[in-house]
This record gives structure tokens, C-alpha cells and sequence, in this order.
């Protein structure tokens, strides 16, 4: 299973599409590992640089329909080959989460008051969150402030965050 | 209780249902191009699993950067064919006989009503004009769908766009759709399906459906669907005439998977198009739209003509329509692709290339080309295309470049003007100068 907590990258901006996430011109990358350097290359985003403010996040929060526009699966590769397994939204575009639990990785949605209460406490500060999968909750932490977040995911997206992805779970199950 | 086409297809392929509202689906077609796939044979490779469910049921096409540009496209294109080659997929169209997916795909009779259809491409949605549940996925889902033949989806919910009124002159399934995907937003149809219906859609060919199932995406829709009717008969009976007795009995069957009457939606939205304009976008959004006359006098510096939405015949008819005994401004550059080779021969035969040629448009061969900026046509920085494609992204044609999407007839006007403007096609009074 992968890693879901570490520290938080917040992305303080609605519909982040697969474009901003992995440009197309690296869509010819033969290996993951080629997508590493351009994740969020191309994003809109003021004061945000990608070269310094992506090392050492495990995590990402960001507002509404992230991952939106095309269904390259590259866009959740690049998040992994960074080690980021977990970004946390107020929505996603459907193939971007699906592709998401696919890789045995998690795309976790939360209600609006609560990602607006997290941007408000927290953005700008180092923050690190800590997943428990047993009892679907986020613990955020950063210097004298914790807050714990229950969230829920479905039974299926638990099987395939178990089972390492799709592939697994079918392959054994089809 | 009713029950909505989509509801239909999804009864009728289920597999398993591994979670409340999850099921898992038997797949009818899965389709293939050189950007997804290599990912998705590698890995099958990697792991010892280098099948496919079935060979007949995979369509395979290099398409996106054809031909290749580098050694790492080159790469891509290899990999596919030498797959497709290995697993004796015949439905594999390379260089010479190729074109965009989501137009030589449903071109070759390959997608039929009732059909489930995946492909790692978001604009798989174009093949619900077939009444198919087509919807684009990733790379995994796309290795599951080759090694085991199925998908897992939410139980489909749905909106039903209903289509109305008149449709005004010089206003296209473009102009539509766009209308369409402003009225519901980049996300509102997130996780839904779009059902298009009423009597301007019952009037449109195939290939304007297409367009209008094509965008669906742009509205976070999994996908769009159109019921089939004669005109789908009319369009598949090529392919399906030793199947039925007669084009009757084909609708006969295909009209069982239309929505119920009292099927549930989600919403309803009635959509009265006799007063709409031409529409074109500014932004980085697909939903922000505009009457073209509201952008007019926006200078550009390319055009684009082709795509999954606009590439086909018609589109080109109309532009050329437009485009017929006129020269392009001298500050624009302007590109053709028809989408497929049976579309650049019949535009060919047609003499529509040689106006297009004659009004200084550079013809390419199908390709997706300029639409997504790794193959030709790359804008600079700070430069301008008015596109017929749909997605105009931010750095979508080329990093710092704006991109205005619209229907055919208006971008060949723009062509002509150097700026953004209406066809002569279109003669609302209150629009044109
Ligand atoms: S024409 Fe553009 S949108 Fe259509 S499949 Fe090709 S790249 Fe994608």
C-alpha cells in the first residue's frame, strides 16, 4: 500500500486541468520517471514555483474539479513519481479520480465549508497530514494547531487502495 | 419505474457489481492510439500478461502525432504496431489509411447503438452520437479493458438536454454545444452523462452529433448520447445490412435502448437555440463563451480547421463555402487537416482542397495535428488561433498561446478577415454588420 501523509502543497485555485498538471509535449515520455521534473510545470498560479515548492509535499489540497480536460493518466504519474498519493479537493473530474484509484492512489473529495476552513487555517504554513485508512480520517498538523478531518471513500475505492490498483483487483477478481 | 439509455446499456453488460453503486461492465469495442496505449502494452509486458481478451473487439490507430516527429513519437508508433501486429489486431490503421480516432472509428462502422466503448482519450464521448456508452478513461482502465474485456463505472446518472426551436442560419452543432457546455459549466455534468434530445437534434446528421456528443467532456460529462434513429440506420447500413432484414428491423431493435418516458434525470434542461448566434470562446475555459459578435475585430495569427469535433466532411463543406473565390488576410497562417484519409480523398475529389488551397490554407494529411500542441501547428508565445477544435486550455496548442474555439464557417471567416468575425452564412441582422 502507498503512502498517503507527509506535508501539504496547497494549490489555492478551481479546475486545474490535466494540461497545467503534465503538459502534452511530454506525453511522448517513454518512462514515469521522465515526468518528474515538468509536474505542475505549466500551472497558473501566482508566486507558485514548481521547482522549489513541489520538494519534500506528500500531499496535495487544492478547490474544485481538479484534474479536469484530457484523461491522460500521466497527470497521476507524475503526482507518484513526486510522491504525492493523495490530493484532496471539493471535486475532481471523473477520469482524473478514477485514474487516481486506479494506481492504488487517492483522490478524496471533502465538503466545501471544510476545504475553505483547511485554506484558511493552514495555507502558508508547513503543514503535514497523516492518513488513517482504518478510521477514514486526515490529521493536520503545523506549529500548535491539529485539526482531524473524517472523510469517506467507497468500499470499492478501499479494495483498490488495498489491492494496488485496478489491474490487481481485476486481474484476481476477472 | 423507467429507465434512461444509459440505465439499459448498463444492465445489459453488467459483470459484477463490487461496491453499492459500482458496476462492472462488459465491453464491446476498446480502442487504441500511440499517446495511452505504449503505457498500457509496457506494462501489460512488465508483468507477464501481454494478452488481449479479444483481438476482433481492439481497433487500434496512430493518429496524434502521425507521422512521427522524433524518435520518442517514433517510439510510440513503433510499439503499438508491433503490438497490434503480435496479437493479430486487424483493425489497425497506420500511416496512409489512418485518421483521428473519434472520426475514423465510427467511419469504419465500428460503434453501433447499445455498444459500451472505452479508449484512453476523453473524447471517446463522441461516440455516443451512436447511442453507445462511450466514455474516455485512463491508461489502467484501459489494460484492464484489453487483458479482461471490462470496466468499472458508477451507475450512470444522467441530464437530458433537450435541444428546441429553430436552428438560426450560419449556427452549427459548434455553436451548439458550446451554448451547451456555457450553460452547464466545466463541471456540471461531473460524473454524469449528457443526453441529447428533441427535434433539432432528431434533425442532424451523424456527424453533427458527433460534434455535439464530442464536447460533452468539456462539461465533465463521462460522456454525451444521442438516441439512434434512421439516420443512425442510414449512416451503419453498410456495415449492418447482413445483420437485419431491412432498415426497419434495424431501428425496430436499436429503438429498445431509448430512454423510457418516465425514465429519472437529473435535471432537465430545455435549450431553445432559435435565437442563438454563433458562439466562440475566450479564456482558458471551455465554458467561456461568447456571441462571436461580442469578440469581433480580436485579432489572430493561425487557423485551425480539423480535430474530432470539426475534421469531417461536412466541416469542410461549410468552410469551404465560406472560403470559396477568397484570398486569407497576409497576417494569418491557416491550417487544414482533414481527419481522416477517406475524408482528405473525398474533400480532394470534392475540389474542396483546392479552394482551400487557393485561399492560402496549408493542407495537411488526418492527423490531430495543432489541436494539442505536440505534433504541428505550435503557437508561440503571445500568439492567437481561432480553432475548431475543443479545448482551449492554457499553453493546449503551444505555451503562451491563446486558442478561440469555433465552428468551421466562422473560422474560415476569420481566416478571411484576419479577425474574429461572422460567415457570411449567418444573416441575423442583429449580429452582422
Ligand atoms: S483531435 Fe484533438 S481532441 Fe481529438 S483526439 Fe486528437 S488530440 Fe484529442
Amino acid at each position: 500500500m502507498k503512502n498517503f501523509s507527509g506535508n501539504i502543497l496547497f494549490l489555492d485555485r478551481s479546475d486545474i486541468n490535466t494540461d497545467e498538471i503534465i503538459p502534452a509535449k511530454y506525453l511522448t515520455a517513454i518512462s514515469k520517471d521522465a515526468l518528474k521534473p515538468h509536474l505542475l510545470e505549466d500551472i497558473r498560479l501566482d508566486g507558485f514555483d514548481p521547482q522549489k515548492d513541489i520538494k519534500g509535499k506528500n500531499v496535495i489540497i487544492t478547490r474544485t474539479n481538479f484534474g479536469c480536460g484530457s484523461s491522460r493518466e500521466h497527470a497521476p504519474w507524475a503526482l507518484e513519481v513526486n510522491d504525492i498519493h493523495l490530493v484532496i479537493a471539493k471535486s475532481f473530474a471523473r477520469i482524473f479520480r478514477q485514474n487516481m484509484f486506479n494506481n492504488g492512489m487517492m483522490a478524496v473529495g471533502l465538503p466545501s465549508h471544510v476545504i475553505e476552513d483547511i485554506f484558511s487555517m493552514f495555507k502558508g504554513k508547513n503543514t503535514k497530514l497523516e492518513t488513517d485508512l482504518d478510521k477514514n480520517t486526515f490529521l493536520l498538523k503545523t506549529n500548535g494547531q491539529e485539526q482531524e478531518v473524517p472523510f469517506s471513500i467507497s468500499e470499492f475505492d478501499h479494495a483498490l487502495v488495498a489491492a494496488g490498483g485496478w489491474l490487481e483487483y481485476a486481474d484476481a477478481k476477472y | 419505474m423507467g429507465k434512461t439509455i444509459a440505465e439499459k446499456i448498463f444492465d445489459s453488460h453488467r459483470v459484477d457489481n463490487p461496491a453499492d453503486d459500482i458496476l462492472v461492465l462488459k465491453l464491446d469495442a476498446v480502442f487504441c492510439h500511440e499517446i495511452t496505449t505504449p503505457f498500457a502494452i509496457d506494462d501489460l509486458v512488465s508483468r507477464g500478461k501481454d494478452r488481449v481478451f479479444d483481438p476482433a473487439k481492439i481497433k487500434a490507430v496512430i493518429d496524434h502525432v502521425s507521422p512521427a516527429k522524433d524518435s520518442n513519437t517514433a517510439t510510440q508508433g513503433k510499439i503499438i504496431r508491433e503490438w497490434a501486429i503480435h496479437h493479430k489486431i486487424h483493425d489497425f490503421f497506420d500511416i496512409g489509411r489512418n485518421g483521428v480516432c473519434h472520426v475514423i472509428f465510427p467511419e469504419k462502422g465500428f460503434v453501433r447503438p447499445g455498444y459500451t466503448v472505452i479508449m484512453g482519450d476523453s473524447h471517446t464521448c463522441t461516440h455516443g452520437a451512436f447511442g453507445a456508452f462511450a466514455p474516455g478513461v485512463g491508461t489502467t482502465d484501459l489494460e484492464v479493458g484489453i487483458l479482461k474485456g471490462v470496466c468499472a463505472f458508477h451507475y450512470p446518472r444522467t441530464i437530458k438536454v433537450n435541444i428546441t426551436g429553430k436552428t438560426p442560419d450560419g449556427v452549427f452543432a459548434k455553436d451548439i454545444i458550446l451554448s451547451v457546455i456555457m450553460r452547464l459549466g466545466v463541471n456540471g455534468a461531473t460524473n454524469k452523462i449528457i443526453e441529447f434530445t428533441g427535434p433539432v437534434v432528431d434533425k442532424m446528421s451523424m456527424e453533427a452529433r458527433m460534434t455535439l456528443c464530442n464536447m460533452a467532456v468539456e462539461a465533465g460529462g463521462t460522456c454525451g448520447i444521442c438516441y439512434p434513429d434512421m439516420t443512425t440506420v442510414d449512416y451503419l447500413w453498410e456495415f449492418i445490412q447482413d445483420e437485419y432484414e431491412n432498415k426497419t428491423a434495424a431501428l425496430e431493435s436499436f429503438k429498445k435502448i431509448i430512454s423510457d418516458p418516465d425514465a429519472i434525470y437529473d435535471d432537465v434542461v430545455e435549450h431553445d437555440i432559435t435565437r442563438l448566434a454563433p458562439q466562440v470562446t475566450f479564456g482558458y475555459r471551455p465554458d467561456n463563451v461568447k456571441p462571436v459578435k461580442e469578440m469581433e475585430g480580436t485579432t489572430i495569427d493561425q487557423v485551425y480547421i480539423g480535430s474530432c469535433t470539426n475534421g469531417r466532411i461536412e466541416d469542410l463543406r461549410v468552410a469551404a463555402k465560406v472560403l470559396k473565390g477568397k484570398k486569407i488576410n497576409d497576417n494569418v497562417r491557416a491550417i487544414v487537416s482533414p481527419a481522416t484519409q477517406k475524408i482528405h480523398h473525398q474533400s480532394l475529389k470534392e475540389g474542396i482542397l483546392e479552394i482551400f488551397m487557393d485561399a492560402g490554407f496549408c493542407v495537411t494529411n488526418p492527423t490531430c495535428g495543432a489541436c494539442l500542441g505536440m505534433s504541428n501547428g505550435v503557437l508561440a508565445k503571445g500568439e492567437v488561433c481561432a480553432s475548431t477544435t475543443n479545448r482551449n486550455f492554457n499553453g493546449r496548442m503551444g505555451k503562451g498561446g491563446m486558442v478561440h474555439l469555433m465552428s468551421p464557417a466562422t473560422a474560415a471567416a476569420t481566416a478571411i478577415a484576419g479577425y474574429i468575425t461572422n460567415s457570411q452564412l449567418y444573416t441575423n441582422e442583429r449580429y452582422t454588420k
